[in-house]
């Protein structure tokens, strides 16, 4: 087994490990924390229902966004759409057979990569062209935008520029899952497009990724408008009604 | 009015965002606290010797008692969705009004203090260590935000500024920076029983006086009691409706209502003040001291209803908190709050605002309404932003931008709506709300009025509006103060119920 090998086998496993537990650990940390308060920003739908399907429409057509700003709203909305069917695409290297969902997204996928380096694009183009975007973008900001822009490239590249050996890639990932290490390819394209990949799968917890699971924890959007029918009240809170 | 020593914006045809221009409110700081205001409410009086420390601790003590706190300060991706839709920033252009950038002040010492990257990593994420420049910054700008949440509808995440500058505001009370305004006014509510320090007496006589002035206006002796038990209902109103103009036109509106309505009602010495301006500084437990005054009053009233008067994160608080923060409303399981729930009548909403009470009555023809009598007012709504953005009216969401207007078309012929952007839970905040409304900070009041008074502008010369009417205390002082600086006439200033004060026809009971 090639030292190559190895180093590609440990990351993605750390990686993975990261990725899971990290974000494990700030659901946990999210959900024990209390939210002592009835804040949803109104109107409110007044039944849990109702906020499912509030929360459904941020996730699926980033209904907020939409209301703010329209260019934001369609780079972001290109991107992340665009991403979703490049990772659906993905699953063929994971599975065997390939899930129908899978199959069918292939030709979608294929392009929707072209879309997410678009989306990429303009998004970052707002960090330089709007002055308040510009005030606010940070260091790191600029950075993922570059991250998830070269691994959306490389994957271009591998597509339509040099090909890689893509029986050899999925052997290796299904051997990963496995626990049955196999040869990782020695393609610089795909070494580059891995290595990205795993370094973005361990910033995710640290980052400003986390507004992934945020959404779902966030108290003006998930919360039912309902505080006079039913009383709310968290327990460090009702400590305070037995004085 | 004094030649103000700042440029007033100018009003445009079409509302533009301001370019970024840093520190441009850099210079404002409301006037702090002085020792004993701070001790008189639990606070240290002047900034403490460890503050660096104590900061960080209150910091991390706030991230395990919020969920917004924790969650709002990792989900933002700097997309920029807020950064236009602040009104500080659109009137003063200084990019820290921008709802991101007043967060980012906390934000980049919590990335610091309590996350990996900000630990080993600063300069790449911005995360910033806690020095005396940074809390003078805090300061500054949080005390330039009204928490009036109109970020959080636009942003993606919903994150709600107001959370974090409570939050900031309450770290910099607990090491002893407080603001004189809120702080002082916390202590007289807590003291006398209301915002104004009105002492009791005082009250009767007011009181008395607007009975006189009803009484000579329409023949009609229309009472305005004061702690009187076994009433039906009680009223739980901003202070300033007693004395301040043109807050009393809609306390005489009440009172003409209920009196039609032949519905007994009382207001409070103990609890004569709506207001909560614990909701302000964020902290939990001034908050739920202030609200028990309101429960204290009903029990010892006896009363059947609870109804709040015209005042706008007062009706947050009642609405959104009060159940939980002293069982107003059903649930409670303390043996007060079981007494309340046993003594209410459980066909009305507890609170109900005093807008419900009277769409009600209206609907029902409860009430005698001469419309034409309002024809001297064309007349638009301001929405007040914690009502539009924190609370409800009625049974369905939405219903706070509902009944107000179906209450002033009932009772007026001529209304117009501002431009949608601005209206309903889009709606700007006036500029003095959330611990704003104070002379020190007149600069951010007048240039933070400018989104409102844009729109306004329109409908004036669209359809020759001469009345906006509100259901907010601050709203009415607010605007009576600033309107003039834009040469608007602070006439336009009014409450809803002042509008139903003029078109309702009062018979002589029977």
């Amino acid at each position: 087994m090639s030292l190559l090998t190895i180093l590609y086998a440990c990351m993605f496993y750390a990686a993975t490990a990261i990725l899971v537990f990290g974000v494990g650990y700030k659901i946990y940390d999210y959900a024990r924390t209390p939210a002592p308060l009835k804040i949803p920003t109104t109107p409110a739908p007044t039944t849990n229902a109702g906020v499912a399907f509030r929360l459904f429409r941020e996730v699926v057509f980033f209904e907020s966004l939409f209301k703010a700003t329209k260019w934001t709203w369609i780079f972001g909305y290109l991107f992340h759409g665009a991403l979703a069917l490049v990772l659906i695409r993905h699953g063929r290297y994971f599975q065997d057979p390939v899930w129908t969902l899978v199959d069918l997204a292939q030709p979608f996928g294929l392009y929707a990569a072209f879309a997410m380096v678009a989306g990429l694009g303009g998004l970052w183009a707002r960090r330089f062209l709007v002055d308040r975007v510009r005030y606010i973008s940070t260091l790191s900001d600029h950075l993922m935008l570059a991250l998830l822009l070269a691994i959306g490239l490389t994957g271009l590249g591998m597509k339509f520029v040099a090909h890689t050996d893509i029986v050899s890639v999925k052997n290796f990932m299904q051997g990963l899952m496995s626990f049955n290490i196999q040869p990782m390819p020695e393609d610089p394209i795909l070494l580059a497009h891995l290595f990205l990949v795993a370094t973005l799968m361990t910033i995710f917890p640290i980052s400003k990724l986390l507004h992934a699971p945020g959404l779902f924890f966030s108290p003006s959007r998930n919360q039912a408008d309902n505080p006079r029918e039913h009383r709310y009240v968290s327990a460090w809170a009702a400590k305070l009604d037995q004085k | 009015m004094a030649a103000p020593t700042f440029e007033i914006p100018k009003l445009k045809d079409v509302s533009v965002v301001p370019a970024v221009q840093p520190d441009a409110m850099a210079h404002i700081k409301s006037f702090q606290a002085s020792a004993p205001i701070q001790e008189a409410v639990g606070f240290p009086g002047q900034l403490v010797d460890n503050w660096e420390q104590k900061a960080i601790e209150k910091m991390g003590d706030l991230l395990g008692k919020y969920r917004s706190f924790k969650v709002y300060l990792d989900a933002c991706v700097h997309c920029g969705a807020c950064t236009d839709k602040c009104h500080y920033f659109l009137g003063t252009g200084d990019p820290k009004n921008m709802p991101v950038a007043r967060q980012e002040l906390i934000r980049s010492v919590y990335r610091r203090h309590f996350t990996f990257a900000g630990k080993y990593f600063p300069k790449l994420v911005g995360a910033k260590d806690l020095t005396k420049d940074v809390l003078d910054q805090w300061y500054n700008y949080y005390y330039q935000c009204s928490e009036c949440r109109r970020c959080s509808v636009f942003c993606p995440y919903g994150i709600d500024t107001a959370e974090i500058t409570m939050a900031g505001r309450e770290i910099l009370d607990s090491i002893g920076v407080g603001q004189k305004y809120t702080n002082e006014i916390l202590g007289k509510v807590q003291r006398i029983g209301n915002n104004l320090g009105l002492p009791g007496p005082a009250l009767t006589d007011t009181l008395e006086g607007l009975e006189e002035d009803i009484e000579a206006d329409t023949g009609v002796a229309v009472r305005l009691p004061l702690d009187q038990k076994g009433a039906e209902v009680l009223l739980i109103t901003p202070s300033a409706d007693f004395f301040s103009e043109p807050h009393v036109e809609s306390l005489i509106g009440y009172a003409k209502v209920f009196h039609q309505a032949g519905i007994s009602w009382t207001l409070s010495s103990h609890a004569a003040e709506a207001g909560n301006f614990g909701l302000f500084i964020g902290n939990y437990e001034t908050m739920r001291n202030i609200a028990l005054r309101i429960r204290d009053a009903a029990l010892e009233l006896g009363v059947k209803r609870i109804i709040v008067g015209e005042c706008g994160h007062a009706w947050r608080v009642a609405y959104s908190f009060w159940n939980t923060l002293v069982g107003i409303g059903a649930g409670a399981n303390d043996p007060f709050a079981i007494q309340l729930q046993q003594q209410l009548d459980p066909r009305y909403p507890a609170p109900q605002h005093i807008c419900e009470f009277t769409y009600d009555l209206l609907q029902r023809g409860v009430l005698t309404i001469d419309k034409s009598a309002n024809d001297h007012r064309i007349v638009t709504f301001h929405d007040s932003c914690n009502v539009s953005r924190g609370s409800r009216m009625g049974d369905m969401p939405g219903g706070q931008f509902v009944i107000p207007r179906e209450i002033i078309k009932m009772v007026a012929n001529n209304f117009h709506d501002m431009a949608a952007e601005t209206i309903n839970e889009s709606t700007f905040c006036c500029g003095g709300g959330g611990g704003i409304l104070t002379d020190d900070l007149i600069e951010v009041r007048v240039k933070g009025a400018l989104p409102r008074m844009e729109a306004l502008n329109h409908v004036v010369k669209d359809h020759k509006v001469n009345f906006m009417a509100m259901i907010c205390a601050i709203c009415k002082a607010q605007f009576n103060k600033v309107m003039p600086f834009y040469g608007f006439d602070m006439s336009m200033v009014g409450g809803v119920h002042q509008l139903v004060s003029t078109a309702i026809q009062l018979s002589p009971k029977e």
